[in-house]
């Protein structure tokens, strides 16, 4: 509705792990596809030829990028579904092939991965384990070292967590799953932003990534799985991904994924310097606001993003009071039909309940300004003060 | 969104405040919508603030191009609005929860929930209107006679009929949803409900018996002179002024006119003893912040939907009112609200007691 785009224009966008602007190179990119290049890739005509071309292109260039094989790339709907096809075709294809049905995982995963984690406990008798985490959200090597079973099916372990941005050591997880001979699966749909991911020399089996949240369209993902990793596919129909992921490729968005991945990879290193001295600037700004606390690792982080816990604070209303400001911001407890519940991740740092519902997550990306930083610094202590002094009021 | 004059919209995914957010969202630019996430009875079908009503809401706000928010007020609603109507009824009162939600949720918690969020106003779709005299402001009833929701807003002061704003008041609802259907809004053919919000399924008499039994319990019924003349099912299936199914059978029509929870007594009368010239009140509330001046014409209306009869106030020494009536009324219900009028002057009001 053109009315709606109106409402954006005059605000400042600072939730970018939530979504990304197309770049418009990607956005190029897609078009001819969509209606001049139109065929379906399987089909054995021209059409199909020059759609098949693309996709295997966009294959190449993806592989090329996290040091894959081609053949390696599964293209999907999107970061929940690599995340679903990866534990629950490892899980159940582990179970299939050598009778393991126990599922690490930590309680601070998407719920694209703790959901299906569950759901195969439910359904399927897979018994599911969480991993402690400590007070960044991290998981340590000697803990899965520890919790590793001779029945571990699938080890699964989010790389850079989106509500409070911690990195983990996934080369030195992965190397103690690939010792134990067990599944690594990380969700790597925040972190492929950011860090350059070799997926041989990290170790990782499983590697989710969504192009949403690299300036590429909505609707696009792909699961990389290491060559001798089995997987039962989740949803059946033709034999489109080498029998992995049955049905008609959307070509126009694949060529959006890998035009995403390279037009980040260009750009990286210096992005993400620029990002971590902004990302600091903002931190500082907002730690001077009484009651305030950083959640997640200081340093050991995504470059892009800052999250807060604040004393005496609705996150629900802070979000809508940003808003009016014109900040556009996120917060873990975010929930747009008004019954707040204290998100899972901030609980399971050991942050206590009321004080989880007060978080704000502010994350920025390329079109980010020092200028925007700084406006949203000196903009938030009041309206935090506002609130405060409202919920000061209530009777 | 510049930095102007912001009002905010309460919303609730209705026809009216969708049409009075409408009207706002046309005239000035600071509009944004907000919408109360009250308490309702877990189980039942949602009446009101729905997951239905809130993604009605948004489409609107979307439609118009103002934003829109959810705030979570479950707990202030259940306890100032739930437990007052559930305490009222346990000391035999009849309390009307509609005003106690304007008076402290919508009109105190919300609107400051406004405030804090940088509105200078607050909108309802109220059919009320306000009329500027001297430095205050007259509340008025709404044009549309048969929508007039003065009665209820009879409880607010100067300073929030300061921050209010009624899109509505010069209306009627046949115009209201005329204006929603020639703008499409999404909710033009949305029909409306007279329950209570909170009702999680089935009238509020099952919902009081379901949180307070006794409610439920059978007692006796007696006629004026305390003599035993049957047994009721449970108080709350009744209310003062009922005649249809009390089951008793005389030779003239019976009325409740008393209802006792400590002995669970139920008293029944001839329409003669339903009539009262004179009523207390307590607390007394003027719009105006001072009484009205002595010998001013006045009249009251004892219910929402009842009519406006001549009456005389007089203060009493514990803060409450003694109200004289014109001539009797049959309906005065401890628990309800007494509001005063003068014309078409809403003037404030007062909880009638028993």
């Amino acid at each position: 509705m053109l009315e709606s785009a109106r409402m954006a224009i005059d605000s400042t966008y600072l939730d970018y792990a939530a979504s990304t602007p197309v770049d418009p190179r990607v956005l190029q990119a897609m078009l001819p596809f969509f209606n001049e290049r139109f065929g379906n890739p399987s089909s054995v005509h021209r059409f199909g030829q020059v759609a098949e071309a693309a996709l295997e292109d966009s294959r190449e260039r993806i592989a090329e990028a996290f040091r894959c094989r081609p053949s390696e790339v599964i293209f999907t709907s999107g970061g929940t579904e690599s995340d679903n096809l990866a534990v629950r075709g490892a899980a159940r294809a582990e179970r299939k092939r050598r009778k393991a049905g126990h599922i690490l995982t930590t309680p601070v995963e998407h719920p694209a991965v703790l959901n299906a984690c569950r759901h195969l406990a439910d359904l399927d008798d897979f018994e599911l384990e969480l991993l402690p985490v400590d007070s960044y959200g991290r998981v340590t090597p000697d803990a899965v070292r520890a919790a590793l079973r001779h029945d571990t099916a699938l080890v699964s372990v989010v790389y850079a967590n989106n509500e409070i941005g911690s990195v983990n050591p996934i080369a030195e997880i992965a190397a103690v799953c690939r010792a134990a001979e067990v599944p690594f699966h990380t969700d790597a749909v925040q972190a492929a932003a950011h860090f350059p991911i070799d997926v041989a020399a990290l170790g990782i089996d499983l590697l989710s990534i969504g192009a949403h949240k690299i300036y590429g369209p909505k609707g696009i993902g792909a699961l990389i799985c290491r060559t001798g990793v089995e997987l039962i596919p989740v949803q059946r129909g033709g034999s489109q991904e080498s029998d992995r992921r049955a049905g008609t490729v959307n070509v126009p968005l694949v060529v959006g994924l890998a035009h995403a991945v390279t037009v980040s990879g260009q750009q990286r290193h210096e992005e993400a310097s620029r990002l971590r001295t902004l990302r600091d600037r903002l931190i500082d700004g907002v730690l001077g606001i009484p009651g305030a606390t950083l959640t997640g690792h200081p340093d050991d982080r995504l470059p892009n993003h800052a999250s807060f816990v604040l004393e005496g604070i609705d996150g629900n209303r802070l979000l809508a009071a940003l808003d009016l400001a014109g900040f556009a911001c996120s917060s873990g407890s975010a929930c747009k039909t008004g019954d707040p519940e204290p998100s899972t991740v901030l609980l399971a740092i050991g942050i206590p309940p009321d004080l989880a519902l007060g978080s704000l997550r502010v994350t920025l990306g390329r079109p980010t300004s020092d200028d925007e930083v700084d406006r949203f610094i000196s903009a938030a202590p009041s309206i935090v003060r506002a609130l405060r002094a409202h919920a000061a009021a209530l009777p | 969104m510049s930095r102007s004059h912001r009002i905010a919209v309460a919303m609730s995914g209705g026809v009216d405040s969708s049409v009075a957010a409408a009207l706002l969202a046309e005239q000035a630019h600071g509009v944004f919508g907000v919408m109360m996430r009250l308490w309702v009875e877990p189980g039942g079908a949602n009446r009101c603030c729905s997951p239905q009503d809130v993604a009605a809401a948004r489409r609107v706000a979307a439609h118009l191009g103002i934003p829109f928010y959810v705030l979570d007020m479950q707990a202030p609603f259940r306890e100032h609005v739930v437990e007052g109507f559930l305490r009222g009824y346990a000391q035999g009162l009849t309390p009307n929860p509609c005003i106690e939600c304007n008076r402290m949720i919508r009109w105190t918690l919300l609107l400051r929930e406004a405030l804090a969020l940088g509105a200078d106003q607050m909108a309802t779709g109220h059919y009320a209107r306000l009329q500027p005299n001297g430095n205050e402001l007259l509340l008025l009833r709404g044009a549309d006679p048969a929508k007039d929701q003065s009665y209820v807003l009879s409880v607010l002061d100067q300073a929030q009929l300061q921050r209010a704003v009624f899109p509505l008041g010069t209306m009627t609802k046949a115009q209201v949803r005329a204006e929603a259907r020639r703008r499409k809004l999404p909710v033009a053919e949305r029909s409306e409900s007279q329950d209570l919000c909170f009702l999680g399924g089935g009238d509020y008499r099952e919902f009081l018996i379901r949180h307070q039994p006794g409610n439920g319990l059978p007692g006796p019924i007696v006629n004026t002179e305390g003599r035993p003349v049957g047994t009721h099912s449970g108080l709350a299936n009744y209310t003062i002024g009922q005649r249809k199914g009390i089951g008793v059978s005389a030779p003239q029509p019976l009325y409740v006119v008393h209802k006792d929870p400590e002995s669970r007594t139920l008293t029944v009368g001839p329409r003669s003893e339903l009539g009262r010239m004179a009523f207390e009140i307590a607390p007394v509330h003027w719009i105006a912040g001072r009484p009205p001046s002595e010998g001013s014409p006045l009249e009251v209306q004892v219910r929402y939907r009842a009519p406006q009869v001549e009456c005389h106030v007089s203060p009493l020494a514990d803060g409450g009112a003694r109200v004289d009536l014109a001539r009797p009324l049959p309906d005065v219900t401890p628990g309800q609200s007494a509001v005063f009028y003068s014309g078409e002057v809403c003037l404030g009001s007062g909880v009638i007691t028993p």
